[in-house]
């Protein structure tokens, strides 16, 4: 007999192990989230996939699925706190999406787009922040990082490297790399690397290929985030 | 600096681990952490750099850039400004020559602020070179910038300087008598460990640290786990502005504590521990080293205890973050690591240091524990009330006549406490700390007990002199400059909670702003990932709710005023063009 849990009334079948976020994907349930990638670790930082267990507040991408649980995803207050969490992670960082090589394939913008967000609604910070364009084939703005850790993870986990990684403290939160002059340059980072791919927003970019697909024709401009996301993530759920 | 930090490595065995003792020596040494340093740690540990990057830069005594060679730290607690902290760091600042952030130009001396540096109860405190300074005032600076100026060493500065007193004013159940050293080891033995575990558990003793799990059910969970490697943790970082009562427990009754951790290790079957203790406490590691020395010339302590067990203490020393206070973050800092909360589960029982079993318990918890065992569970039990057994421990500090330490059975009334303590025409006060519960003068009759008025010792008396709204906006701060950062909600919330207070505050806020700082608490308190986050707003909220009139009396009767000001913000403008004149100025609104 499978197990399961209920995820706003619907049972959900699930294998011991699994998290909320692993059962639901693989049930074609979309919980939104942008620190969390099947093939990595969970990180648990974003706080996106936000969900209420039998009442309590809990991770999605954390948390394990266990029989009894009645889970609520999709409410309107849990998508009000959603859509407040992500106006905190635009007016943190510097987010032009106009101006964005990555606007339309960006997670975080899409993201916004599904939970319907209109402004920024928090005043922003204005954060001083560096590029780094040192690198032959891969450029870092510092602007857009959202600190989810996916390329530390990518890098450590895929590319056997240890290429980028979290520092700081607090608001003062940044990415650095692992080179002896701080610029990415000097690290062994290649372009093909998973992590130099991985990242959600328009932090870390390939040179040379922003525009090969135009603006319009972009992943997130046709379909919303939840349909791309359980279609490329189901599978590795299940 | 190669061959030191080589040295240090090898004292350290080359342990990552220990990554926190070393670079504390480093900084202690250099006055920051040299980026060579770094690089050559980095072979020498053999891990990425950047781990040891982040983990400088995630603790507040480590700088990447040089700090003075005296290094002096004030404590920001809001008790050091109820003792008049602004107007002495004012005096600092000239009588030093030195700005608050900086390094005078000689790079002799370096001037911060600091966290709650732990002696709420004979401040203004500070720190220098990581060594506890109490009773600061402007004679005190005086010398100290003679001393300076001379260069002299500190272990030659007046010792009543760094003297730090117990202050105990009230002792209770545990501290009216101690235990004679290894008694509840021998007791434990002679009645057998399962038997003695269900003491504790009679006892109902629950966790000193603020949660108030059962503690005995830690242990047993502990102990259940299919693995054989466990550790002991006895958490002394103490980091809650206002809680000082583990640093006097661990000043004149280490032995106590020491032996309740040994006989949870005993009971858990632990082979190590290790006692967390903040960095501000430096100036009891002596001390504490020598009394387990003591424990083990007495066989309490080390291999063959009693013939009976193998269990060592190690003391560790944290280096300025108080979510290092926070179990399992701790237990990050343990492995030589930045202090990010874990994800749970699972919890520190079951995958706690290095992975393995781990009991982590409070200062107190433990000190009572060893009491337990030698008094039996119903002594225990038969003080307090129905759902918090025994006595609790209190730091009070604040406005109150005789601040320190006092002991009261659970169920004593606040009235009662303000009364000992010497208080006198009470406003209201907090307890709990930053992370707790203010109270006004109409909730008194209150009881301190888990399922009234909980706190883990802090205890602060406010008088009818003092402004609320300083206190929520002392608190706020705090929150955001201790806030690790991993969470969003927290992260980002904390500090636009602090800005959003400010604005009131500062006099800049409109009607919708109240509800909107409102607003901001319920989802930092709601999201976040740990017990941080989820406290941080109570400072707002809980003043909130009980003087919503005072913030509204601070908005200003238009309906709307942006964040910023608008005149200020053209200053670069007027400078590049090198105007002044009306119409290069804004006003703000013209509403009023
Ligand atoms: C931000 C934060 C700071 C904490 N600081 C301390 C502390 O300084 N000392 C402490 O004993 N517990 C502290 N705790 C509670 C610990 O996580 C943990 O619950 C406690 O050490 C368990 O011991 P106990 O059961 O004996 O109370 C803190 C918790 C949080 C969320
Ligand atoms: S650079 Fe991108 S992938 Fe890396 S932490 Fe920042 S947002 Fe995440
Ligand atoms: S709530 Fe705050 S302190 Fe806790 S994990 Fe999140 S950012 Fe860190
Ligand atoms: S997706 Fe779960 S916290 Fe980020």
């Amino acid at each position: 007999m499978t197990k399961t849990i209920t995820i706003d009334g619907n049972a959900i079948p699930f294998e011991d192990g699994q998290t909320i976020m692993d059962a639901a994907t693989a049930a074609g349930v979309y919980i939104p989230h942008l620190c969390h990638h099947p093939e990595y670790t969970p990180h648990g930082s974003c706080k996106l996939c936000t969900v209420r267990v039998n009442g309590r507040v809990c991770s999605a991408c954390t948390f394990p699925a266990a029989e009894g649980q009645d889970v609520l995803n999709n409410t309107k207050d849990l998508n009000d706190d959603r859509q407040k969490i992500t106006q905190m992670l635009f007016v943190e960082g510097n987010h032009f999406c106009p101006s964005c090589e990555k606007t339309g394939n960006c997670q975080l913008q899409a993201v916004a787009y599904y939970l319907n967000m209109l402004d920024d609604h928090f005043p922003h910070f204005y954060a001083h922040r560096e590029m780094d364009a040192s690198h032959h084939d891969v450029l870092i703005d510092h602007n857009r990082c959202i600190f989810c850790t996916l390329c530390v993870r990518a890098s450590q986990q895929k590319d056997g490297k240890d290429v980028f990684a979290i520092s700081g403290r607090g608001i003062n939160k940044h990415l650095i790399v692992n080179s002896k002059s701080g610029q990415l340059k000097d690290t062994d980072l290649e372009a093909s690397d998973q992590a130099a791919h991985i990242c959600p927003t328009g932090a870390i970019l390939i040179k040379r290929t922003g525009y090969t697909v135009p603006i319009g024709e972009r992943i997130y401009d046709h379909k919303q985030i939840d349909e791309v996301s359980l279609a490329s993530e189901a599978e590795d759920h299940g | 600096m190669q061959q030191f930090i080589q040295n240090l490595a090898e004292k350290n065995q080359h342990q990552v681990t220990h990554l926190l003792e070393i670079l504390r020596e480093i900084q202690a040494r250099y006055h920051h952490i040299p980026a060579d340093a770094i690089e050559q740690l980095a072979l020498l540990l053999k891990i990425p750099r950047t781990q040891i990057i982040s983990v400088v830069e995630f603790y507040s005594f480590f700088t990447d850039s040089p700090r003075g060679q005296y290094e002096l730290l004030i404590s920001d607690s809001i008790t050091d400004h109820m003792l008049g902290k602004k107007n002495l760091m004012e005096y600092i600042v000239s009588k030093l020559k030195v700005g608050v952030g900086g390094v005078r130009s000689d790079g002799l001396v370096s001037l911060d602020n600091t966290s709650c540096s732990g002696m709420c109860d004979q401040g203004p405190a500070g720190l220098v070179n990581g060594h506890a300074l109490t009773h600061l005032d402007r004679s005190r600076i005086d010398t100290i910038a003679e001393l300076i100026n001379q260069q002299i060493p500190l272990a030659d500065w007046p010792a009543e300087f760094f003297q730090v007193d117990d202050n105990i004013h009230k002792p209770g159940l545990l501290l009216s008598q101690g235990i004679v050293h290894g008694q509840a080891l021998k007791k434990a033995m002679a009645r057998g460990l399962k038997a003695t575990l269900q003491e504790i558990d009679q006892s109902g003793l629950r966790g000193r640290g603020g949660a108030g799990f059962k503690t005995a059910m830690k242990w047993q969970f502990c102990s259940e786990e299919a693995e054989n490697e466990r550790y002991v943790v006895c958490n002394a970082d103490e980091g809650e502005p206002g809680t000082f009562k583990d640093r006097v427990l661990l000043n004149s009754y280490a032995h106590q504590v020491f032996e309740g951790m040994t006989l949870c290790a005993a009971i858990i079957g632990a082979k190590q521990g290790f006692l967390y203790l903040r960095g501000e406490y430096l100036h009891l590691v002596d001390k504490l080293q020598s009394v387990l020395d003591e424990r083990r010339q007495f066989g309490l302590l080390g291999n063959n205890i009693l013939d009976r067990l193998d269990f060592d203490i190690e003391i560790r020393l944290g280096a300025g973050a108080y979510i290092c206070g926070e179990e399992s973050a701790l237990i990050e800092s343990l492995e030589g690591k930045a202090g990010i909360p874990r994800n749970r589960p699972p919890y520190p029982v079951s995958q706690g240091y290095l992975g393995k079993p781990t009991v982590v318990n409070n200062v107190e918890t433990f000190y009572a524990a060893a009491a337990i065992a030698v008094n039996g569970g119903d002594w225990f039990a038969s003080v307090g009330t129905a759902k918090s057994k025994g006595s609790k421990i209190l730091s009070i500090c604040g406005d109150c006549a005789r601040p320190g330490i006092y002991e009261y059975p659970f169920g004593t009334t606040m009235q009662k406490i303000l009364t000992d303590c010497g208080a006198e025409d009470v406003l209201g006060l907090q307890i709990g700390g930053p992370s707790g519960t203010f109270i006004s003068n109409q909730e008194f009759d209150r009881k301190l007990a888990f399922e009234d008025l909980a706190t883990g010792g802090s205890f602060i008396v406010f008088n009818n002199s003092r402004n609320i709204l300083d206190i929520a906006h002392n608190f706020t701060h705090f929150f955001a400059h201790e806030s690790c950062g991993f969470c969003t909600p927290c992260r980002v919330g904390t500090s636009l909670l602090r800005q959003q207070l400010d604005k009131i505050v500062d006099g800049h806020g409109s009607a919708g702003d109240v509800v909107a700082l409102e607003e901001l608490c319920q989802l930092v308190k709601t999201h976040s990932h740990c017990g941080l986050g989820q406290t941080a707003a109570n400072p707002v909220l809980t003043t909130l709710e009980r003087y919503p009139e005072l913030y509204q009396s601070q908005l200003k009767l238009i309906s709307y005023e942006p964040g910023f000001d608008l005149d200020a913000a053209l200053e670069t403008a007027r400078r590049m063009a090198n105007r002044d004149d009306a119409g290069a100025h804004l006003a703000q609104t013209d509403a009023e």
